[in-house]
């Protein structure tokens, strides 16, 4: 090979632990699937469109199929009746899948303290990030996001 | 016909089945015995004069922690009629005690009344005798209890439903 058109040396190359590089790769790599059940939706469309750009943390291509999506974002109230709907969509995630508990509703049922409300998701499914508010502000929002993304890059990597 | 018009037809027809008729602020009430209601209802639809072809409301009221109400009947169920070709109205109540919580349905007269009658039956847990289909609208079938009675405790936590929860 001529020299020149191909580094030779130092800079050419560099050693990484796989985990590492398959975390860097999914951590802006999300695919989130909103499961928008109330208000808290208004703030999510805020944070998802052009103002806040959260293309920059490569989550910005939502997908409506649970089966191609590796974060189910919950925005909004989960009523009882709603319930066996959210797990079923949780189940049909496949993995390596995280959840993201989107405004004080979700998180703990907020002041919905009453017979129709779940008292938070963790109850139902298993939650990564929890981001109050009520609802939450679109940098609270990124703050959760940046947050996940510290969890998925750091976490242990199945594959 | 105006309010004190149409009080005045049902007191003329049905006179002691009538317990007690009020108006509040242009507002015209008949409280009905239960016997009488599917009769004065029937009545209301389909004299000509009256025409109420339209029940707009159908709905329960708990009165157990009601001041001056603790003792008397429990319950009252409340039919808010309208007659479109008329433009009147007209609210018929019908008392309930706790111990014998049933009163004849009117979905026979009116369709819509199947369902309010069932979210009646699902908030307060009054049954409506003759109802085709008595299930709850808005809960599920899990649910214990009826939330809108006043001694229903406002945080009881219900057990969670669905596939493997």
């Amino acid at each position: 090979m001529a020299k020149g058109w191909v580094r030779v040396g130092v800079g050419s190359f560099f050693t990484s632990r796989l985990d590492e590089a398959i975390g860097w790769a999914r951590k802006y790599s999300i695919f989130q699937y909103p499961f928008v059940t109330a208000c808290c939706g208004m703030e999510y469309m805020a944070t998802a469109c052009s103002h806040y750009d959260i293309d920059r943390f490569g989550a910005g291509l939502p997908r409506f199929s649970p089966r191609q999506a590796d974060v189910l974002f919950v925005v909004g109230t989960i009523s009882h009746k709603m319930a066996p709907v959210l797990k079923r969509i949780y189940d049909q995630m496949t993995e390596p899948k995280w959840v993201v508990a989107f405004g004080v509703c979700t998180c703990t049922g907020g002041f919905y303290d009453n017979y129709a409300t779940v008292q938070g998701i963790d109850t139902i499914i298993p939650v990564d990030v929890y981001i109050p508010g009520c609802p939450p502000r679109p940098e609270s929002v990124i703050d959760g996001l940046m947050k996940l993304q510290e969890k998925i890059a750091t976490g242990a990597q199945r594959f | 016909m105006d309010g004190e018009a149409i009080l005045g037809a049902l007191q003329a027809r049905f006179g002691g089945a009538l317990a007690e008729t009020h108006a509040h602020r242009g507002d015209h009430t008949a409280l009905v015995e239960r016997g009488a209601l599917l009769d004065v209802l029937r009545h209301c639809r389909d004299d000509g004069a009256l025409g109420f072809d339209m029940l707009a409301d159908l709905t329960a009221v708990d009165y157990s922690k009601f001041p001056g109400r603790e003792d008397g009947p429990r319950f009252e169920v409340v039919y808010h009629l309208l007659s479109v070709p008329h433009n009147h109205r007209l609210r018929v109540k019908v008392r309930v005690s706790e111990d014998d919580p049933v009163v004849p349905t009117a979905s026979g007269l009116w369709p819509i009344a199947d369902w309010f009658e069932r979210e009646v039956w699902d908030m307060f847990g009054l049954r409506f005798a003759g109802h085709p289909n008595p299930k709850r609208l808005l809960l599920y079938e899990e649910f214990v209890g009826h939330p809108l009675r006043k001694d229903y405790p406002i945080n009881r936590r219900q057990p969670l439903i669905g596939p493997k929860i």
